[in-house]
């Protein structure tokens, strides 16, 4: 008897679960709504994640755009989180960081009719119709945060860590070179690469050598490993030795000794490309660079001098014009004369 | 009499889940309350767009699919006794295995996807082998090796994707077609979702496990040995041999888990920052199943239903995923703690005595 009470019980809960279901209803506002899938760094991941939500968020305070955003728990999450908003008829769904290069082909030949976004990555230049592509010209920051190191430097040797070894990297390093260079052809640039971007205590290590090697200056591009360097250089002499940060404002990890920051606005070219969409003005299938010119690029200015920024505004503005090419690959730089 | 008497048993078992389901959930709606949250306009978000759209259907049925493989690994090995915390490290190398298999093999169009299995069931069985023979000849225990062998797995896999598989890149490349376990017709039938035919080898290793566990010799000496391994050593039979079976047997689940997730799901092998917890939900779906083949089947389609359909409830009712994880956490509680039991023998007890 008792097990048919609780049975009982079981099935008027069970009942009260499905009858209720039929009411849910989400409606749409006729306005142009956006979605936002993150990888599985999350929306409070204080780098492009959060970046790209806040370029949404700017959008939607001056244009009313609807917006949403999903966070991956797992590489097995992409593809639903993005069919979730392509079937909701979204009028683009983001898709921040080259993670997504595997669902965003696949999710876009699903669904030819929805619009898709992928920050960081071509594609390998096979982008579908439906799909806007956005890079960034990372040499250009580079090349300039190279030009800072090289007028600031006192010892003429400078360093730069990568994280793993890959095209997009050496644009970082390539483009810094260049900048030393083609300020103080004195100055050698050491490079190293921590073949990771989470081992904070290899990029200690690595930044550790390379001061007591000489070098005063140290440029980073290297994601989680590059915390290493600033645990580094906030031992060392004030005023002395410094470290460049990457992708944002770094100066919160050691606010004395970062020089500056090369700082990739990941918010701008999600707000640009959204609201170009929106006002017809931009069509998909595209590849969307984005540098200095396009607001694309930006520095985070701390500790540079004013002499030492006069000379970047100038290079920026050569930059800008079209009168400076920054070289992206190792080929480019060896022909490269500033 | 007797008869009847086991069957009210497992009746009460099965009644005992399904209470400590409707509990579990009733906690969950508990905290959604407290949070300010509709518990009902979100469990409806949960169940409708989790079963009632084909696309849904089969990407929950795409996520039951692994849970039903390490669920059975776990139930298999508690049969004989033994905690297999490591079905997640042998889930990640029955994966790894697969998409090496996947990648660097040219073999025709099916024999392929076969293989790539296969290798990835191997894999799992080699990983659990260790942990089982240590526990078998040197009476190490099972779950500090496994929980070790876990982190192995996982760095281990990492450093053959960066350094053998795809050096310089956060994943491989995808898997040609030949061994794949998706084929188009299903796909289509599910308007596009990437249910693969994982879920026929998931619910035949489900029917192995019942054959060989209730209906061979074998599986008599496994159990035997759970039930008492002194017993079972007394009355000869080889106790060694059935841990270290036992172990192979459930890392070959665990292995399949992970092959039909890379090979049917995926596609590629991703660097993993972390555990993909699939096989640490096998120990919650085995407990729940009661480590019955049935159980475990009714037990993953849960789990798949609210791993699936809470990503669901995130999107339309705004409700945290993590309370989903409450969700979960609270129904283990009760099955685990035997809450449910409890009620029903005091009751019970009761009864005798008024009849008396």
């Amino acid at each position: 008897m008792a097990k048919r009470s609780w049975l009982a019980l079981f099935l008027c809960a069970a009942l009260v679960f499905t009858v209720v279901g039929c009411s849910s209803a989400t409606t749409k506002k006729g306005g142009f709504a956006a979605g936002l899938v993150t990888d599985t760094g999350g929306l409070n991941d204080e780098s492009f994640n959060q970046s790209a939500w806040e370029g949404l968020e700017k959008a939607k305070k001056d244009y009313g755009v609807d917006i949403k955003a999903l966070e991956s728990k797992s590489d097995d999450d992409y593809i639903p989180n993005l069919t979730k908003f392509a079937r909701e008829g979204r009028n683009i769904t983001w898709a921040i960081g080259y993670k997504f290069d595997k669902a965003i082909p696949d999710i876009a030949n699903q669904f030819p009719d929805a619009k898709f976004g992928i920050v960081d990555s071509d594609l390998g230049g096979k982008i579908p119709k439906n799909v806007t592509a956005v890079t960034f010209k990372e040499e250009e920051g580079s090349f300039l945060v190279g030009v800072i190191a090289g007028l600031t430097t006192k010892t003429n040797k400078v360093g730069f860590i990568g994280g793993v070894t890959s095209p997009l990297i050496k644009k970082f390093e390539v483009g810094y070179i260049a900048g030393v260079k083609a300020v103080n052809p004195k100055a050698t640039v050491s490079v190293a690469y921590a073949e990771s971007f989470a081992d904070a205590v290899k990029g200690r290590s690595l930044a550790q050598s390379m001061y007591n090697n000489g070098a005063d200056i140290i440029f980073h591009a290297a994601g989680g490993t590059g915390k290493g360097l600033f645990d580094e250089v906030k031992t060392r002499e004030k005023g002395k030795y410094w470290a460049i940060g990457v992708d944002r404002d770094q100066s919160n990890l050691a606010p004395d000794h970062t020089l500056t920051s090369m700082v990739k606005r990941v918010d701008v070219a999600v707000y640009n490309v959204t609201k170009e969409l929106k006002d017809g003005k931009l069509k998909p299938g595209q590849h969307v660079v984005m540098g200095l010119k396009e607001n694309g690029i930006s520095m985070a200015d701390k500790h540079v001098s004013p002499d030492v920024e006069k000379k970047v505004e100038e290079y920026k503005q050569k930059i800008i014009s079209g009168q400076l090419k920054v070289p992206s690959t190792e080929a480019e730089l060896a022909n490269f004369k500033p | 009499m007797q008869q009847l008497f086991s069957r009210m048993n497992k009746m009460s078992t099965f009644l005992a889940s399904l209470i400590s389901i409707v509990l579990g959930m009733l906690i969950g709606a508990i905290m959604m309350v407290a949070a300010g949250y509709n518990p009902l306009e979100a469990y409806n978000a949960l169940f409708v767009s989790a079963l009632f759209q084909p696309y849904d259907l089969g990407e929950t049925i795409r996520t039951v699919t692994p849970l039903l493989l390490t669920g059975l690994a776990v139930a298999i090995a508690f049969r004989t006794g033994l905690f297999n915390i490591g079905v997640e490290g042998q889930f990640i190398v029955g994966q790894m295995a697969a998409i090496i298999v996947g990648l660097k093999l040219p073999l025709p169009s099916g024999l392929h996807a076969v293989a790539a299995v296969i290798a990835g069931g191997l894999a799992g069985a080699i990983w659990a082998y260790l942990p089982g023979l240590l526990k078998a000849v040197r009476g190490v225990h099972e779950v500090i090796i496994t929980i070790m062998m876990n982190y192995i797995a996982l760095y281990l896999s990492n450093a053959v994707v960066f350094h053998l598989l795809a050096p310089g890149a956060d994943s491989t490349e995808k898997i040609p077609d030949s061994a794949s376990l998706r084929v188009q017709w299903l796909s289509d039938l599910f308007g596009g979702a990437r249910v693969h035919l994982g879920i026929l080898i998931a619910l035949a290793a489900a029917f192995v496990m019942y054959v060989l566990v209730w209906r061979t010799r074998l599986g008599y000496e496994l159990r035997a040995v759970g039930f008492n391994p002194l017993a079972a050593e007394y009355a000869g039979m080889n106790v060694k041999k059935s841990v270290i079976l036992s172990m192979m047997i459930s890392g070959a689940f665990a292995g399949l888990a992970g092959a039909v997730e890379a090979l049917g799901t995926n596609g590629y092998l991703p660097i993993m920052n972390d555990f993909t917890g699939i096989g640490f939900d096998g120990i919650a779906v085995a407990l729940l199943g009661a480590n019955t083949p049935v159980g475990v089947i009714l037990a993953s389609i849960l789990f798949g239903v609210l791993e699936y359909g809470g990503g669901n409830m995130q999107f339309e009712a705004g409700v945290p995923f993590e309370v989903i994880r409450v969700v979960f956490a609270a129904i283990i509680l009760f099955v685990a703690a035997n809450i449910v039991e409890k009620i029903f023998h005091s009751r019970r007890k009761k009864g005798v005595k008024t009849n008396a």
